[in-house]
């Protein structure tokens, strides 16, 4: 695992006078699981924002998938999926005007799109929806789709945020197989979740709390450092911010 | 004891979408009641009805002695409702919208204080901030200061911990324990399994059906077979390997283990060797004890 997804060194961020990544410095590799745990208000959201090239770094160097973050934003999204759970999918669009839509965005081929597309329904046995309105989607079947969605253009790189908040517990395991499934195929797959059992299934872990990584390893490295049963009690040892 | 809700064949339709279906449960006085699913099960729909808020196509509920269509002006005295989504108004101060709640009630802040003194010290110190400037943790204090400040006898808190980070769920659970001094009824639901742990007794529902009602321990003392917990270095390819081996009849990933059950309650002497050919290393395969969520996926395989 050398080839560096992610170089993150010295980065900060502040709006006005508040440091909401204060000098954060990391790397991801090829085909790992990554997970970026933290509180509410630790600054996941604003790193995240920054490394999908949303949002440009007030000091420091970002490099995604190739590319700098200080000028070259516009190539580090072409070259990310990113998938949340509030939005992904048009829901007054059907499935396959869904994937087209992304696919064209992407800067993908016609001719892609189209084979892409009849592979994506034929994996998600999904044949039967093609035609449906996301709106009419269970949110389970909804996910996998923004999943595989977000993963149309084979990105390096996927960044998925709470994707499984509020979906049912086979669901959530199914989802996460295809989590390992994508990564097995060499893409970095980058998540955050407040499900803790969730954060065991990844490769390394990182923790934010108020705006810096306050630990970074594999699950097992991290409980065996803290002397604790499970990633959950790690996370309540060290996230815990001091006001709130 | 009485029952502080009781509710019978409650069901309801939006258009051809069956929201719930014939539920029925009851719910002691002081309480703490779960109901445990995920979105779209029919929990908030459940819940609109047991406040007043919606009237049921079919059955009835009983709150607090009282019935939910004809007794709705009186119930809704008797009521502490946290919804979903924010219930703030983002642009008046703590403050301000605890006063607001209190007054709508026709009571006052300083005349229930002692209810909500533990939850609301933790957010005084901000109480000239605008709501919608808290943090998440902050906003849900408050939110829960609101519903409390008329002295409810049942207080229904729909999903009050989704989104909220695992520290800030672990003090909101520590703070609805303080309220049982108070003898208040909590109704409240979550799609994160764990906090089942922390109800007196919990309904598990999906798809608008419950699957079961009992104590969380006895919920999990339901599981129908010995449950067995499988370790390796390739996690990904234990569970494809599992699957595949005759013998297993469910594989799932449970936190840094694969949770498995096999036909005779046994474990095969071939599945070390089936998982070495295919690549699997490290293996250990020790008996476990089903958690909740273990019980939730064999009732939803059954349902299925």
């Amino acid at each position: 695992m050398e080839n560096q997804v992610i170089k993150v060194r010295n980065l900060v961020k502040k709006f006005g006078r508040f440091v909401a990544n204060d000098n954060l410095s990391f790397d991801v590799y090829e085909g790992e699981i990554f997970g970026f745990l933290g509180a509410n208000g630790a600054g996941k959201t604003t790193a995240i924002r920054i490394l999908s090239g949303l949002s440009a770094p007030t000091s420091g160097e970002v490099i995604v998938a190739g590319f700098d973050a200080n000028k070259q934003s516009e190539k580090i999204k072409k070259n990310i999926g990113y998938m949340c759970q509030k939005f992904s999918l048009y829901e007054d669009l059907t499935v396959k005007e869904n994937i087209t839509l992304y696919g064209g965005i992407y800067g993908m081929s016609k001719q892609l799109i189209k084979e892409r597309t009849g592979e994506l329904l034929e994996k998600l046995n999904f044949r039967d929806y093609e035609n449906r309105l996301i709106a009419d989607l269970p949110l389970g079947l909804r996910q996998k789709l923004a999943f595989s969605v977000a993963i149309l253009h084979e990105p390096k790189i996927v960044f998925l945020d709470e994707p499984t908040g509020g979906v049912d517990p086979i669901t959530r395991r199914q989802f996460w197989e295809m989590i390992y499934e994508t990564a097995t195929r060499g893409i970095n797959v980058f998540v955050t979740t407040h499900y803790m059992d969730e954060a065991e299934y990844c490769d390394r872990i990182s923790i934010m709390s108020e705006g810096r990584i306050v630990a970074l390893d594999t699950p097992e490295q991290l409980k065996k450092q803290y002397k604790a049963a499970s990633v959950e009690e790690v996370f309540i040892k060290i996230a815990r911010p001091v006001v709130n | 004891m009485n029952n502080a809700i009781e509710s019978s064949g409650l069901s309801k339709s939006f258009g051809s979408a069956r929201a719930i279906r014939n539920i029925s449960f009851s719910v002691d006085e002081s309480e703490i009641f779960g109901f445990i699913g995920p979105d779209g099960a029919g929990k908030t729909t459940l819940f609109r009805i047991i406040t007043t808020l919606l009237l049921p196509d079919e059955g009835y509920v009983k709150v607090l002695g009282m019935d939910s269509v004809t007794d709705y002006k009186k119930l809704r005295k008797e009521i502490g409702y946290m919804p979903g989504r924010f219930s703030l108004y983002q642009d008046l101060s703590v403050e301000e919208n605890l006063s607001f709640y209190a007054t709508v009630f026709g009571t006052t802040v300083k005349e229930n204080y002692d209810l909500i003194s533990d939850i609301y010290s933790h957010i005084e110190p901000f109480k000239k901030r605008l709501a919608g400037q808290l943090s998440g943790g902050m906003k849900q204090k408050l939110a829960l200061s609101c519903a409390l400040i008329h002295k409810p006898r049942l207080l229904v808190l729909d999903e009050p911990t989704t989104g909220v980070d695992a520290i800030s769920r672990a003090e909101f659970w520590t703070m609805l324990g303080k309220l049982r001094k108070h003898n208040i009824t909590i109704l409240v639901s979550t799609p994160y399994m764990d906090e089942a742990m922390r109800c007196d007794r919990v309904a598990l529902i999906q798809k608008g059906e419950i699957l079961a009602v009992d104590t969380p321990r006895k919920i999990m003392l339901g599981f129908s077979r010995k449950l067995f917990s499988v370790k390796a270095t390739e996690k990904y390819r234990l569970i494809t390997a599992l699957r595949q081996f005759p013998a297993t009849i469910t594989a799932y990933p449970f936190g840094d283990s694969v949770h498995a059950t096999f036909t005779g309650d046994i474990v095969d002497p071939g599945l070390y060797d089936h998982l070495k050919n295919n690549g699997v290393t490290h293996v250990s395969v020790n008996e476990t004890e089903a958690g909740i969520e273990d019980r939730f996926l064999e009732l939803m395989n059954k349902t299925a």
